[in-house]
C-alpha cells in the first residue's frame, strides 16, 4: 500500500556538547503510509524528528526529501518542503481566532481575507473529518481542539508529511479516537504521518510500520502488523521486561490521614477545594482519578502544608506516639517539627521538588540539609544517597554532579522519586508521577510505589491513566470540580465507572 | 499533488552554524578568554594608530604604568581594587538570591556617612580603641538600615525592589549633602575637609607602615569567607534554593521571607562596611561623591565573575586596571577622556563577548561539499 519515498535519512548524527544524541540513523518514510517513532526518553525521537522539520541541523548526514538531497535550515525550509510538525507543546496565539493563528507568519500574495481563509479551513476541516470553528479564539478552546488548529495549520500551508510528537499526551480516550480517525483518513489521502510516542497500544492500533530509536540509534522497523506488545517492548528497551504490576491485599491497614470537609476558595472566588473527605490508610494505594485541574494539585498541596485551606481539617495519626495532629494551615516545616514524615513528589518537578541548576547531590540536600547543628552543609550523606539512588533506579547521567536540569525527564523523575522515598515517609504523594516517562521508568516508579505500600507507607497516586490507577491502587478517590464524586474499590471497578464520576456535575454528586 | 511543485526549492547548507557545547575543559575555556584579551588589545592598538598616531606600544605602556608605574601606585590600585572588591562582594549574596539590589551606592554612602559623623562627634574625645568600634558599629548599622527597608517591604508588600533600592540612593545622596552643611570646614567652602587631619583620630591605623594594607587585609578576610558562606553553609545553600526557584523554597520548608530579608541585611551590613573603610581607611572625608558609582559597577564586577567570590578578586583588578589605565594614558597623551573610555569599553566588550564562544560552538559549512 505504501507508494514512493517521502524522506530518507541516511546516517544522521547530531551531539550535544558531549551528548550523542542520535547516532548514524537510517530511516524511511514512504507516501500513505503512518510510521511511528517508538523508543524511551532520551533515545533521540524528538530530536531526529526535529532535524526533519529544520529546527535543529544535523551534525553529519544527508536528508532525502522525495528522492532530493535537501538542506533544511529552519522550519520555513521545512515548510517549503511540504513538512510540518505538530509540537507537544502548542505554539499559538492565545486571543487569536483559529484562523487568525492559522495564517499568522504566512506570506501569501494577495489581499488579507479572514473570510476567505476560514472558507478554505472548513475545507480542510471536512475533508478529513476535523472539528473545528476558525473563528473560535484559542483561549477559549480545550486543549484537543488547540492540537487541531496546529495540524490545520500544518495542511493550510500545503504539508504532505506530517510530524506529530506525543500527540495523544494532552488527550481523553475519546479525543485520542477522533484524532486517529482523522490521521487514518490523512493517510488514505496520501500524506505521510510520523507519529512520535511511547504508548505501545497506540501503536499497533494506529500504524502501519513502526521505526524503534535506542540511545539514539536506529534498532530497526517492523510492520505493525507482525508486532505484539512484548516485542516493541523488548526492541525498545533492550530486554525483556514484564508489564505486570504486583498488588498485593493491604496489610493491617490503619487510618493515616484523616481529611475531613477541607475547602479553600481562590482569589477569584472559585471553589478550588470543595467539602473534600477521605481517609488515607496505611498499606494501602489510594488513586486520585479525575480531569486535570479538577483540584488534585491544590488537594496535595493543602496537605504538604502549601495551600491555605478556609475550612475543614487534615488529621494525621502519628504511628509513633499515637498522637493526632491537625495540619491545616501549618507550614511544611511545622508539619515536620511534629514528626509528621511526609513525602510529596510534585506535579512540577523542576518548578517545585528540584532545582534545576543544582547537580543531584545538592537536590538531595534539599531535604536533609537541616540536620544537625553545623553552621556548614554536610554533602557527604547527600553524595552517598544520591549515587545509592544513581545505581539504584538506573538514573542516566554523567555522574552525580550533574545539574538536574541536564537529565532526561524519566531520569529527573527518578531523581526526585528516590529522595522522597529515601526520607522515610508514612505518608507518600505522588502527583503524575509517570508523566512522560517511557515504559520502563514507569514500571518502575509503579513498583516503587508498591514496595513503599508494602512496607506498610500511605501512598496517595495522583494519576491520569485509568488503566494503570485500576491495577495499581487498592481504593480510587474521584474528583470533578473540587468536590468528591465518588470513591470506588479499585479491585472492581471499571474503566467506564471512573470515566463518569469525573464528568459527573456537582448537583449530580450531591443528588447521590 | 498540486502542491508538490514549490517542494523543489532547494537550499545549500548554511555557511555558519551555531551549537552549545559541552562542559568545555576550564584550560580551554581560559585559552580562549586569553585569546579574546589578545585580540581586544589589537583592535584598540589599530584604533590609537588610526585617531591619534601615538605608537599602541607606547599607550600600552603608559596604561601599564596607570597601575603598576611606582610603589604608590601599585598601592593604590591594591586599596581600590580592595574597595570595589569589598562592595561587590556585599551585592552578591542579594544577587546569587535574585534580589535586585541596586542600591549598595546608596548603603555604601550611608555607612561613610556614619563614619565620618562619628569621627566628627566623638574624634580626639574617645580613645582609639572605643571610637573605632563605635564607628564600625554605626556604619554596618546605617548599612543595614537602608537595605533592609526595601527588603522589608518586598518581603511583606512584593514591592519592586530594583526601583526601590535605585530611590534609595537618591535619599542616601540628600542626606549626606544635608550633612555636610553641618560639618563644612572650612565654613562656607560647602566641603567637609579632612576630618581630623591633626590627630588622625578615627582613621584606621597604617600596618607595618602601609596606610592602605588593613583596608587590604580586611577584604581579602571577607572574600574568603563569603567565599565559604556561599559555598559551604546552610545560608549560602538557602540563598541559592531562594534564588533559582522560590516554590521549591517553600515545598522545602524553607522560610522564603526570612531568608530575603537576612541576605539583604548582610548585603547592606557589608556596604555599610565598605563605606567605613572609604572614609575612615582612605578618604578621611565624605562628599556626596565619595562612592563615586562603585556601587554600580561592583554589579558587573559580581556578575562578570558569576558570583564566585574569589574570580570576583580578578575581575574588579581588571577593572580597576583598566580605569587607572585610561586615566593614565589620557594625562600622558594629552588625550580627550574619551578615547581612553572608548579603549576601556572595547576591552570589555570583547572580555564579556569571548564567554559567547565558552559556551558555544561555531561552525563553518565544509569547503569540500560537492560544488558546482
Amino acid at each position: 500500500m505504501a507508494g514512493s519515498t517521502a524522506i530518507e535519512l541516511k546516517n544522521i548524527t547530531k551531539r550535544f556538547g558531549s551528548i550523542v544524541a542520535n547516532k548514524g540513523v537510517n530511516l524511511k518514510v514512504y507516501e500513505g503510509e503512518i510510521l511511528s517513532i517508538l523508543g524511551e526518553n532520551g533515545s533521540g525521537k524528538t530530536t531526529l524528528m526535529n532535524m526533519i522539520a529544520g529546527i535543529y541541523f544535523p551534525d553529519e548526514g544527508h536528508i532525502y526529501v522525495r528522492g532530493q538531497e535537501a538542506v533544511i535550515r529552519s522550519p520555513r525550509d521545512a515548510f517549503d518542503l511540504g513538512i510540518g510538525m505538530i509540537h507537544q507543546h502548542f505554539k499559538l496565539v492565545d486571543v487569536f481566532s483559529a484562523a487568525e493563528n492559522i495564517v499568522l507568519g504566512l506570506d501569501e500574495k494577495g489581499r488579507y481575507d479572514i473570510r476567505k481563509v476560514a472558507q478554505r479551513v472548513r475545507e480542510i476541516s471536512e475533508r478529513y473529518g476535523f472539528d473545528i470553528d476558525p473563528n473560535k479564539k484559542i483561549h477559549e478552546m480545550s486543549v484537543s481542539e488547540k492540537q487541531t488548529v496546529e495540524i490545520v495549520k500544518v495542511l493550510y500551508r500545503g504539508a504532505d508529511i506530517l510530524i506529530l510528537d506525543e500527540p495523544t499526551a494532552v488527550l481523553t480516550p475519546q479525543e485520542t479516537k477522533k484524532l486517529f480517525d482523522v490521521l487514518r483518513r490523512m493517510r488514505d489521502d496520501g500524506k505521510s504521518i510520523i507519529i512520535i510516542t511511547h504508548k505501545l497500544h497506540e501503536v499497533l492500533s494506529l500504524s502501519d510500520r513502526v521505526a524503534v530509536l535506542r540511545r539514539g540509534e536506529y534498532v530497526g522497523e517492523i510492520e505493525t502488523t507482525k508486532a505484539d506488545e512484548a516485542m516493541l517492548t523488548e526492541m525498545m528497551v533492550g530486554k525483556k521486561i514484564s508489564l505486570n504490576i504486583a498488588r498485593k491485599e493491604p496489610q493491617n491497614p490503619e487510618e493515616r490521614l484523616v481529611v475531613r470537609g477541607i475547602s479553600c476558595i481562590s482569589r477569584e472566588g472559585v471553589k478550588l477545594l470543595d467539602d473534600i473527605t477521605f481517609t488515607a490508610r496505611s498499606g494501602e494505594i489510594l488513586g486520585i482519578a479525575g480531569i486535570a485541574g479538577s483540584g488534585q494539585r491544590e488537594l496535595l498541596e493543602a496537605i504538604a502544608g502549601l495551600q491555605h485551606l478556609d475550612k475543614g481539617e487534615i488529621l494525621y495519626n502519628n504511628p509513633k506516639t499515637k498522637g493526632v495532629d491537625n495540619l491545616r494551615d501549618k507550614t511544611p516545616m511545622q508539619i515536620r517539627e511534629l514528626g509528621v514524615r511526609l513525602s510529596f513528589v510534585p506535579e512540577d518537578r523542576l518548578g517545585m521538588g528540584l532545582v534545576g541548576s543544582m547537580d543531584i547531590v545538592d537536590n538531595m540536600m534539599l531535604r536533609s540539609y537541616r540536620g544537625g547543628h553545623s553552621l556548614f552543609v554536610q554533602r557527604k550523606e547527600p553524595k552517598d544517597l544520591a549515587q545509592r539512588i544513581i545505581s539504584e533506579l538506573e538514573v542516566v547521567t554523567p555522574n552525580a554532579n550533574t545539574p538536574v536540569r541536564r537529565l532526561s525527564g524519566g531520569n529527573v523523575q527518578k531523581v526526585l522519586v528516590g529522595r522522597e522515598i529515601a526520607a522515610a515517609p508514612t505518608v507518600l504523594m505522588a502527583a503524575y508521577p509517570v508523566r512522560g516517562l517511557d515504559i520502563n521508568s514507569s514500571y518502575m516508579i509503579y513498583n516503587l510505589l508498591s514496595q513503599q505500600k508494602e512496607n506498610g507507607v500511605a501512598v496517595i497516586f495522583v494519576g491520569e491513566d485509568l488503566d494503570v490507577l485500576l491495577e495499581l491502587c487498592d481504593r480510587i478517590l474521584v474528583i470533578g470540580g473540587g468536590r468528591v464524586t465518588g470513591i470506588v474499590d479499585a479491585r472492581s471497578a471499571t474503566k467506564e465507572q471512573i470515566g463518569l464520576l469525573m464528568t459527573t456535575t456537582k448537583t449530580e454528586a450531591e443528588q447521590q | 499533488m498540486t502542491e508538490t511543485t514549490n517542494h523543489s526549492k532547494q537550499h545549500r547548507e548554511p555557511l555558519v552554524r551555531i551549537s552549545k557545547r559541552g562542559d568545555l575543559i576550564w584550560w580551554k575555556a581560559w585559552l580562549i578568554r586569553l585569546a579574546a584579551i589578545v585580540l581586544a588589545m589589537l583592535v584598540c592598538a589599530g584604533l590609537i594608530v588610526l585617531i591619534t598616531g601615538y605608537n599602541p606600544i607606547e599607550v600600552y605602556v603608559s596604561m601599564f604604568k596607570g597601575s603598576f608605574g611606582s610603589t604608590r601606585k601599585v598601592w593604590i590600585t591594591m586599596q581600590k581594587t580592595a574597595l570595589l572588591l569589598c562592595i561587590s562582594l556585599a551585592v552578591t549574596p542579594a544577587f546569587k538570591m535574585k534580589f535586585w539590589n541596586l542600591g549598595a551606592e546608596g548603603q555604601v554612602l550611608m555607612g561613610a556617612c556614619a563614619t565620618a559623623g562619628c569621627m566628627l562627634a566623638w574624634g580626639n574625645k574617645m580613645p582609639i580603641g572605643l571610637l573605632i568600634p563605635v564607628m564600625l558599629i554605626a556604619a554596618v548599622a546605617a548599612g543595614t538600615i537602608w537595605a533592609l527597608i526595601p527588603a522589608v517591604c518586598r518581603a511583606k508588600w512584593g514591592t519592586n525592589e530594583s526601583l526601590f533600592t535605585l530611590m534609595m540612593n537618591y535619599v542616601a545622596m540628600q542626606i549626606v549633602s544635608y550633612c555636610i552643611t553641618f560639618w563644612e570646614n572650612p565654613i562656607g567652602s560647602n566641603t567637609v575637609g579632612i576630618i581630623n587631619s591633626a590627630t588622625s583620630s578615627g582613621w584606621l591605623p597604617s600596618m607595618f607602615g602601609q596606610k592602605y594594607l588593613l583596608n587590604i587585609l580586611v577584604v581579602a578576610l571577607i572574600t574568603i569567607l563569603m567565599y565559604i558562606y556561599l559555598k559551604y553553609s546552610k545560608h549560602g545553600y538557602e540563598i541559592a534554593v531562594v534564588g533559582e526557584s522560590q516554590n521549591t523554597a517553600r515545598y522545602i520548608g524553607i522560610n522564603v521571607k526570612k531568608v530575603i530579608v537576612r541576605t539583604v541585611a548582610l548585603s547592606g551590613a557589608l556596604c555599610g562596611l565598605a563605606g567605613l573603610l572609604l572614609v575612615a581607611g582612605t578618604d578621611h572625608t565624605i562628599s556626596t561623591n565619595t562612592v563615586g558609582g562603585q556601587g554600580f559597577t561592583a554589579i558587573m564586577v559580581s556578575w562578570l565573575a558569576k558570583f564566585n567570590p574569589l574570580v570576583m578578586a580578578l575581575t574588579s583588578f581588571l577593572l580597576i586596571f583598566l580605569g587607572r589605565g585610561a586615566g593614565e594614558i589620557a594625562t600622558a597623551f594629552r588625550l580627550n577622556e574619551s578615547v581612553s573610555d572608548i579603549l576601556t569599553g572595547i576591552i570589555l566588550f570583547f572580555i564579556i563577548g569571548c564567554e559567547f564562544f565558552v559556551n558555544y560552538k561555531v561552525n563553518f559549512r565544509p569547503m569540500h561539499k560537492e560544488g558546482k
